[in-house]
């Protein structure tokens, strides 16, 4: 429950006293991996060394406030949107009992393996106004039938909020799981209704798992630039491609890209200080609640919310997939699809695995030392997932191209050797970039995993003798299970999914189903793209059934 | 082995089992804004005339032409390819392409579909032109790009987006031929007559017009083409606009040979076999594009939608203008 300390804030200022003089190899290790995130900002902020004026007053006087507008309506929209289809979904999954709910407790999260940018254009191919449905609707009834437009406000919303919940479910979902029935109870006995007690008990208690979800979920919003652009809807990142892409000032796109990350930084903040005070941990490890069986009419309406998202969030969409697919098996399908297949396997994997491993330790450090700075460089840390993906990339290829340059030029005029260039297109640096572009994926879930273990188990460990990376791997571990494999399966999924950074980091001619998607989609050719979004689909399928195995089966 | 070293140890190993090779002496290296689909079957077949070998990387236009400042002088590409003139144009101001001295190529590819300091070279051609119903729409009634803006067409017209290249190209030639004032009126009067919002792509923009939501529209005539590929009945046809005047605006893709360049030469020699007469084919038509060449006939299929006066006006121009023509759009309304 929640529990108050005192005097934290001067505990904090010991703490930060104590990493500037005496660090510890935790402190280290966030240190290094926020440096590691802050060299592409640090590009981004010397953008400003030559202000774009120019541009600024021209997007001021035409598009900016229409851009803002748009902006919050996406990302108020889908972030709302996510959070109701999230909870709700995690709620009945995790705490009610109708038929179907072993299923769909899987089935639910399939979503994520579906590329936003895949999802708006069915969505689009399929309701728009030359779409399937709206032809014969308006054959039947007339051309005069009023049908809301897909391209619109609330169209990108629903179509980011079906391609995005996921994240909340997933995080929440644990939050449901691993919370214990005696704070329910307690609730009850107090005279709460099983609803009040889900509103004032169990949601407050669900807290950072549904904020890590809202605060990834807010991220991709501000960051995405596919959908919105399939859709024609102008965001803030519409104004970075269009300074880099259109005005060519790479500059511009930078000072933009750096106004959308302060503001992201500032909600972390935010949202972090409002809960700074709570603790969420349980008191003590206790059986699962008991399952609310819903009654007639309610289990039946429990099954139809889950599969009717189910069915627009994924079979649809899938199934129109598989449609083009067939039809352009033929011409597209050739030899090198096994090898792109197994170049997005084996990155999305390595990648996966080596983020969640310093997410674990971040957020293990972040325990360690809950000191202002520790925590800060955390957070700084998690910030590449605002960054439109272009943008980050240029902002990580930039500094790797400078250190290349050095080395050649050292190597060339000291010791007159012709040095190739070591750092780019090396695997290294693309799971390093991996690193800085999703860490905020592996930390969130981590992170919110670790409320749930009290502080009285470190001490008692240590107690024991356990103590540093022992302490982590011997008692933590087993019990963030739940959270690992979370992090394992979001950034998985995210990397094969993930296109820019891919492009502009890759060795030459190692190109991944993305990459193809790429291809075929920059030119129109979305019906060839089909066929590699959908084995990507299928491929990203295999981790969250892993991953149900892995939460489900302990 | 606990879990973190094993996942280091594996991370360690995948990397560095995937160590790149570095260039050879005689080979090619590409950096291409142009899909791979479209440049691979180019490239393999002039490795099997020369057994010339050629690495390649494709990206968007901005990302490619960052890498190449960033790396400077220790790039390893010879040869940008990129699609539209003002992205070349743009390619060339920022000074990462070199000038090129061939006879060859100035004979093969006609000066205004290259740059006037020959740092860069059209090698395949599109027009963006009308399309229209041919249910609802007479081609009498068309005209030029202009007369879009007239009252009988409010309601009617369909336009794609101006965030993309190509109708910033087109505009950014309107300005070149009318003047900035008359410019933005024109478009002023298209967004009037618009009859849905702009479309994302050429190709929503047809379908569009076959459901009956607008009559007509601008695109690039190889979305046509492959639309017209699927459904030969299409109630569809194009449009040339201009043709007393000016010409249909027309856009180019193109390459130029990278300043620091480790194979100028053989860049150079490739270059030329692309706007030779037995590569240009090739070039073109797996795009249903035109060839640029003017010795080189069009595909059958390309030449079926008829023939049409193109604009002479140097490509370069729509380069220059390009940033005037995205605020004049915006000004005008026209996202």
């Amino acid at each position: 429950m929640f529990s108050f300390s005192l005097d934290r804030t001067a505990a904090s200022l010991r703490g930060c006293r104590r990493f500037l003089l005496h660090p510890s190899g935790w402190q280290h290790l966030t240190l290094a991996v926020a440096l590691l995130v802050l060299a592409p900002l640090t590009v981004l902020l010397l953008s400003w060394t030559e202000p774009a004026w120019g541009i600024w007053q021209h997007l001021r006087e035409t598009l900016l406030s229409q851009l803002l507008i748009n902006t919050f309506i996406l990302v108020v929209g889908v972030t709302t949107g996510t959070l109701l289809l999230g909870v709700s979904l995690a709620w009945l999954t995790g705490a009610c009992e109708f038929p179907g709910r072993t299923h769909f407790s899987w089935l639910l999260l399939l979503p994520l393996a579906m590329p936003t940018y895949v999802l708006a254009f069915v969505f689009l191919g399929l309701f728009d106004y030359s779409g399937p449905i709206q032809i014969p609707l308006r054959a039947w009834f007339g051309r005069d039938l009023w049908i809301p437009d897909i391209r619109s406000a609330s169209g990108v919303v629903l179509v980011m909020s079906l391609a995005l919940y996921p994240y909340v479910y997933l995080l929440t979902r644990n939050a449901f799981s691993t919370q214990g029935k005696r704070a329910l109870e307690a609730a009850q006995s107090l005279g709460c209704s099983p609803t009040a007690g889900f509103f004032r008990v169990v949601l407050p208690m669900a807290r950072p798992w549904i904020a890590g979800g809202a605060t990834l979920v807010l991220m991709e919003a501000l960051a995405d630039f596919g959908a919105v652009s399939i859709f024609n809807f102008d965001t803030f990142t519409t104004a970075i491609y269009k300074a880099w892409f259109g005005f060519f000032s790479l500059a511009a796109a930078g000072q933009l890209s750096t106004l959308l990350v302060s503001m992201v930084f500032l909600l972390i903040v935010l949202e972090q200080k409002l809960r700074k005070r709570m603790r969420f941990s349980q008191s003590r490890v206790t059986a699962q609640a008991e399952r609310i069986i819903l009654n007639s009419a309610k289990k039946w309406l429990a099954t139809s919310y889950c599969s009717g998202v189910l069915l627009i969030a994924f079979f649809l969409p899938a199934l129109q997939l598989l449609r083009w697919s067939l039809k352009v098996f033929d011409l597209e399908f050739d030899n090198r699809y096994g090898m792109l297949l197994g170049r997005s396997l084996s990155l999305g994997l390595t990648a996966a695995l080596f983020i969640t491993v310093v997410a674990t330790l971040l957020a293990y450090a972040g325990r360690r030392h809950p000191d202002r700075l520790t925590l800060s460089l955390i957070r700084i840390s998690t910030l590449g997932y605002a960054l439109p993906g272009t943008v980050l990339a240029v902002g990580i290829f930039m500094p790797l191209a400078a250190l290349d340059n050095f080395l050649i030029d050292f190597a060339r005029e000291n010791f007159n050797f012709a040095l190739p260039q070591l750092m780019q297109g090396t695997i290294i640096i693309m799971l390093l970039a991996y690193l800085i572009r999703f860490m905020a994926a592996g930390y969130k879930s981590i992170d919110s995993a670790m409320h749930r273990v009290t502080s009285n188990i470190d001490e008692a460990s240590r107690l024991m003798g356990l103590r540093g990376l022992k302490l982590l791997v011997k008692v933590h571990l087993p019990m963030l299970r739940g959270g690992i494999f979370t992090a394992l399966t979001l950034v998985f999924v995210d990397v094969m999914k993930e296109m820019p950074i891919t492009l502009m980091t890759r060795p030459f001619g190692w190109d991944t189903l993305a990459v193809k998607i790429y291809e075929l989609t920059s030119e129109g050719e979305w019906e060839r793209a089909a066929l590699p979004a959908l084995t990507l689909l299928l491929c990203g399928l295999l981790p969250i059934v892993l991953l149900m195995r892995g939460t489900e089966g302990k | 082995m606990n879990p973190f070293r094993l996942t280091l140890l594996l991370v360690f190993l995948f990397s560095i089992s995937n160590l790149t090779g570095q260039a050879l002496a005689d080979e090619l290296v590409v950096y291409s804004a142009r899909n791979e689909h479209l440049i691979k079957p180019l490239f393999d077949a002039y490795t099997h005339e020369t057994g010339i070998k050629i690495t390649y990387i494709t990206d968007k236009e901005g990302p490619l032409l960052q890498r190449l400042k960033s790396e400077g002088r220790n790039t390893r590409a010879d040869l940008l390819i990129t699609v539209d003139a003002g992205n070349l144009w743009h390619a060339a101001n920022e000074g990462v392409l070199q000038k090129i001295e061939s006879p060859q190529l100035a004979a093969n590819i006609p000066a205004n579909l290259r740059d006037p300091d020959n740092r860069w070279f059209g090698l395949s051609l599109r027009a963006r032109t009308l399309v229209y119903s041919t249910e609802r729409v007479k081609p009498e009634q068309l005209s030029s790009y202009a007369a879009l803006g007239e009252p009988k067409w409010r309601g009617r017209l369909l336009l794609r987006t101006s965030k993309k290249v190509y109708n910033q190209s087109l505009v950014a030639m309107l300005i070149a031929e009318y003047g900035e004032a008359q410019t933005e009126q024109i478009i002023t009067t298209w967004v009037d007559n618009l009859a849905a919002p702009p479309f994302a792509s050429d190709t929503k923009l047809m379908q569009a017009i076959l459901a009956g939501q607008g009559d007509v529209g601008i695109v690039n005539t190889y979305y046509f083409g492959r639309l017209l590929k699927e459904n030969p009945d299409l109630k569809l046809a194009l449009y040339w606009p201009n043709q007393d005047s000016t010409g249909v605006h027309v856009n180019i893709s193109g390459a130029g040979v990278t300043k620091y360049a480790k194979n100028p030469r053989g860049a150079v020699k490739f270059l030329e076999w692309l706007s030779s007469e037995k590569a240009q084919n090739l070039f073109a038509d797996a795009n249903m594009e035109y060839p640029v060449n003017p010795g080189v006939e069009a595909h059958a299929y390309v030449k079926s939608w008829g023939s049409f006066k193109a604009s002479e006006m140097n490509l370069a121009r729509a380069g220059e203008l390009q940033s005037d023509a995205i605020k004049l759009m915006d000004r005008a309304g026209y996202r």
